[in-house]
């Protein structure tokens, strides 16, 4: 008997704003304790939260991003709780009314070894705003706990899915999907280390048909590896449990990277009673559809609007446009070299997916620190395309770019041509030179012209190598071909 | 010259008849002799209050004086105020230095007042008698073994036995018009969203609102003039133009219509209160006012939404005391739930207490939808009352408390009683609907009686046009306790 899992997920995503969401402090990454937290962060008696539109404008972007109904009237509620990084005694967050209702998310699940590559749509929920709380800090303070609050009051997006997911994999191309989704229309910096993309997976089983299974929530997870070995764990649980006539508790669990286990933190039993009701200091958040259409007019073109723009228009594969789209780094860098050379998108596409991507991988480097700039990679195209150099020549002009140091020497202008002029990378065109080569080695391998013209065609190769070296690699390839038959003919 | 009128103070100061340091000087003075008896003020810092009138001389001397420069106010101790004690009245901050201004504080700070001192309190504005302070129980300056009404009881006492010019208070279901009324003085709570929260301690957030108290209508238009305005700080606050609360005062009163509520004058009014108010009206039908009778059937219920209501915000507006960050924390204390306890146990007095139970409970789960959503209904239905009302009328007018200032120690036992006392100003919370009290003579005890003035949005002007006229014909608001 199978099991069927069923998995849904709650992400937090840190929007990029400068200033917290309900004060003027600042939300910038490490620094040091408490410098950023304000009399709102604080919580002093008497500080009054006002909220932050940039915080409200990047949600209306996610609403927009994933066809989600956006609410023209939201409300901000309180979540009651005491902990000492959480200042107020309560969270700002969105309970009832959310400022982002139902929507979707369609996400490519990877083949396996099994299997064959699907797409799959994936409904999300809503997506609310709300406020994180700050750190407690467990070094040396006497024996005490210190507490930071820098983080108290950053702006989060809880972005809540459906339970549509069936497997780790779906899972993992969902997280995955959303943190490019995020990341593409700027509203969140995705940088998981640091905490700007946190998953709570909730996970349960069944037999396929049965009513749902009692879920898990697997906190707080923020790496994609992390989240596969956690529901992996998780799952094979659920089902030894249920196998051995247990029964499974609703219960919040931590995933324990270091022993690839799962343990849970508190049942349904100790849940908080949150005591939500609405904030009296917030009035309800009203969307005008004119600050809609604003917002809609910031929006980067989404992937899958480009994706097909490149399969219609440029003429690419659906494999090569999703590659290109994975992000929008690589998408821009992919524009902005092809505008250099118009009507080359697939020999730039296969540049990108072949020596790009390839050397990024190889130093371990993102699209935002490729050595080669887009221009660069535009500016050798064009040299392939004019026949200046050949398509060997132009990889060994893009390996000299690569390991080119920036700091030491100052590039010219134009470090294609640079490159190419000062390393005699040109192609040799000249019908004479050719002519010149392939005479001299016809006249010195006697032998083997007489076996090729005996029938051992094979010998073809051998005399395109011998004249390649001679030219340096430089002779025009098709040219030199061309003028070899032509000679070994007779 | 500590019975004057703020302008009187105002053209003293700029014709230099006295200077700030002087009057200032004269106030700390009467408090140094009176205040022990009165325990009006929490905190004093004369050197800083002698410094601001140093500066606001200063001011004088160049000509830039505004109406209030020079000029000492006290502030109720729920405003935050950079460099000063903040208590609240609470233990809770007993050690607590606001390094920040409220909003109204710094509207006084620019307009060049004195801040004279901290007032007297009940804890975090719980409270109808100012017993609930941690500082003590405020003594009533017309009868020393009588209540000054709560919570902002020290700033009325200080009002009322001539302690400072003019003074703050604040109003979440009747802390400026109850004590107003059982002291004789004048009170003001604005429309909601009129003076910005920013900086007070908050009590009941949609029902907590700033305004003055002080001898006369005319004082009052003086102080909501620097007190009112929008403030981006606080999201509740009403972007509106400045407005003159003064423009309308030397407005005859021909036309006024009055509505008499008829929930106002039945069961539970004393009968002193009854005749002091019914001679107002009849003062004002006199001015050339009429009288129209009116319903607002909703009355009985606002003491039970309002103790739904104001209790559920208020317990969770009092979790940021923790004693994580700053405030009391309990010496003693095992893990960090025991920390939190003890610190709350010790640091709030048992009618706050109370209400962080009341509050609590109304917000659980299972309990929201039937009393707290329940009362929300129920508060539309409040304010609809009054919107139907002023189809009728331009001003209501009746009690402002049931009855005269009672004993310290006479409600003390009984809450439900106490809360009693605020059946005629809650609904004006609710609604948030100005109110204002002024005095109207003297009960049976000799103790002063209010009669409450209720306007429709913004119609402040209005009322303390009704208000300077009444005490244009009468001089209740002239009579001062004896000392």
């Amino acid at each position: 008997m199978t099991w069927e899992i069923v998995i849904g997920l709650e992400v937090h995503t840190q929007l990029s704003t400068n200033t917290k969401i309900f004060s003027g402090a600042s939300t910038a990454f490490g620094a040091e304790p408490n410098t950023q937290a304000d009399a709102v962060s604080l919580a002093l008696p008497g500080v009054l939260p006002v909220l932050n539109k940039g915080a409200v404008e990047r949600a209306i972007k996610f609403g927009l991003a994933t066809g989600s109904h956006i609410a023209p009237r939201s409300v901000f509620a309180r979540k009651n709780y005491f902990y000492p990084d959480l200042p107020k005694g309560y969270q700002i967050s969105q309970m009832d009314l959310p400022v982002v209702g139902k929507g979707a998310l369609t996400i490519q699940v990877p083949s396996t070894g099994s299997g064959q590559a699907y797409e799959k749509v994936v409904r999300i929920t809503r997506a609310h705003l709300e406020e994180d709380a700050g750190k407690s800090l467990h070094g040396d303070f006497h024996g005490m706990t210190g507490i930071d609050l820098n983080r108290a009051g950053t702006p989060l997006l809880e972005i809540v899915s459906e339970p549509d997911m069936s497997s780790a994999a779906e899972a993992i191309a969902y997280a995955k999907a959303l943190h490019a989704l995020v990341c593409w229309i700027g509203i969140c910096d995705g940088n998981m280390q640091e905490g700007s993309f946190r998953c709570d997976v909730n996970v349960s089983v069944r037999k396929p048909g049965a009513p749902l299974g009692t879920r898990r929530e697997i906190k707080n997870l923020n790496s994609f590896k992390f989240m596969q070995q956690a529901i992996d764990y998780e799952v094979q649980w659920q089902i030894d449990t249920l196998e051995n006539g247990g029964k499974i508790q609703q219960a919040t669990i931590l995933f324990n990277p270091d022993t690839g286990e799962t343990r849970a933190m508190r049942s349904k039993e100790d849940a908080h009673d949150y005591r939500y009701f609405p904030d009296p200091d917030l009035l309800p958040l009203e969307i005008s559809p004119q600050w809609i259409e604003e917002v809609r007019a910031t929006l980067p073109e989404l992937p899958h609007t480009k994706q097909a723009r490149y399969v219609n228009e440029l003429g690419l594969s659906a494999y090569d446009a999703s590659v290109l789209t994975s992000s929008r780094e690589m998408a821009d860098f992919f524009e902005a070299a092809l505008n250099d050379v118009p009507g080359q998108a697939k020999i730039c596409a296969n540049w990108m997916i072949g020596e790009v991507s390839a050397q990024l991988n190889r130093d371990g480097l993102d699209m935002t620190q490729c050595p080669i700039t887009a221009q660069q990679l535009g500016d050798l195209l064009k040299r392939i395309a004019d026949g200046t150099i050949s398509n060997s020549a132009a990889k060994t002009v893009f390996r000299t770019i690569w390991l080119w140091d920036k700091v030491r020497n100052n590039p010219p202008s134009n470090l294609v041509d640079f490159i190419i002029e000062r390393d005699g990378l040109k192609q040799v065109s000249d019908a004479g030179a050719i002519e010149k080569i392939v005479d001299e080695i016809i006249a010195a391998n006697a032998d083997k012209v007489a076996e090729y013209r005996s029938g051992k065609d094979k010998l073809f190769g051998f005399f395109v190598g011998l004249a390649m070296k001679a030219s340096k690699g430089q002779a025009n390839p098709a040219q030199l071909n061309e003028v070899l038959k032509k000679k070994l003919a007779g | 010259m500590h019975n004057s009128s703020l302008q009187q103070l105002s053209a003293a100061l700029r014709s230099k008849k006295i200077s700030s340091v002087e009057l200032t000087q004269l106030y700390l003075d009467r408090i140094a002799a009176l205040n022990p008896q009165l325990n009006a003020y929490i905190t004093l810092n004369p050197e800083t209050s002698l410094a601001q009138a140093r500066e606001a001389d200063a001011r004088i001397a160049t000509g830039n004086a505004e109406a209030l420069t020079g000029i000492p106010i006290a502030q109720k101790d729920i405003f935050c105020a950079q460099g000063w004690r903040t208590t609240c009245g609470s233990k809770m901050l007993h050690n607590f230095v606001s390094p920040y201004d409220a909003h109204v504080i710094s509207q006084f700070n620019n307009a060049g007042a004195i801040n004279l001192g901290k007032t007297n309190m009940d804890e975090f504005a719980m409270g109808s008698s100012n017993e609930t302070s941690h500082y003590g129980a405020v003594k009533n300056p017309w009868d020393t073994a009588r209540v000054p009404g709560g919570s902002s009881g020290g700033t009325a006492a200080a009002v009322a036995a001539r302690l400072c010019a003019a003074a703050t208070g604040t109003d979440t279901g009747g802390s400026i018009r109850q004590p107003a009324a059982l002291c004789g003085i004048s009170g003001l709570k604005p429309t909601y969203g009129v003076c910005s929260r920013y900086g007070m301690i908050a009590f009941a957030s949609s029902l907590d609102q700033a305004g003055p108290m002080g001898r006369c209508a005319e004082d009052l238009a003086l102080l909501l003039n620097t007190m009112a305005g929008f403030d981006e700080r606080d999201s509740t606050s009403l972007q509106r133009d400045k407005e003159d609360y003064a423009r309308d005062l030397a407005k005859p009163l021909n036309g006024l219509r009055i509505g008499l509520p008829k929930e106002f004058f039945a069961e539970g009014l004393s009968s002193d209160v009854a005749q002091a108010v019914e001679a107002a009206i009849a003062e004002y039908k006199k001015l050339g006012a009429t009288v129209v009778d009116i319903s607002l059937p909703n009355t009985r219920l606002s003491i039970p939404v309002y103790y739904v209501l104001a209790p559920a915000e208020a317990s969770s507006n009092l979790s940021r005391f923790d004693g994580v960050r700053y405030g009391y924390r309990a010496p003693d204390y095992g893990d960090l739930a025991d920390m939190y306890e003890q610190t709350r146990a010790q640091g709030f007095g048992e009618e706050v207490k109370r209400r962080i139970m009341i509050g609590t409970y109304v917000l659980s789960h299972g309990y929201y939808d039937a009393y707290y959503l329940q009362a929300q209904k129920i508060r539309r239905l409040i304010a609809q009352d009054f919107t139907e009302a002023f189809k009728q009328c331009d001003v209501i007018m009746g009690p402002t408390s049931p009855s005269t200032a009672f004993k310290l120690g006479e409600k003390g036992d009984d809450p439900v009683q106490m809360y009693l006392s605020d059946i005629y100003t809650i609904a004006v919370n609710l609604a948030g609907l100005p109110g204002m009290s002024i005095p109207c003579g003297f009960g049976d005890n000799n103790m002063p009686v209010g009669l409450q003035i209720i306007g429709n949005y913004f119609d402040e002007a209005r009322m303390l046009n009704a208000a300077h006229q009444y005490q244009l014909a009468t001089d209740w608001h002239s009579r001062a306790p004896q000392a």
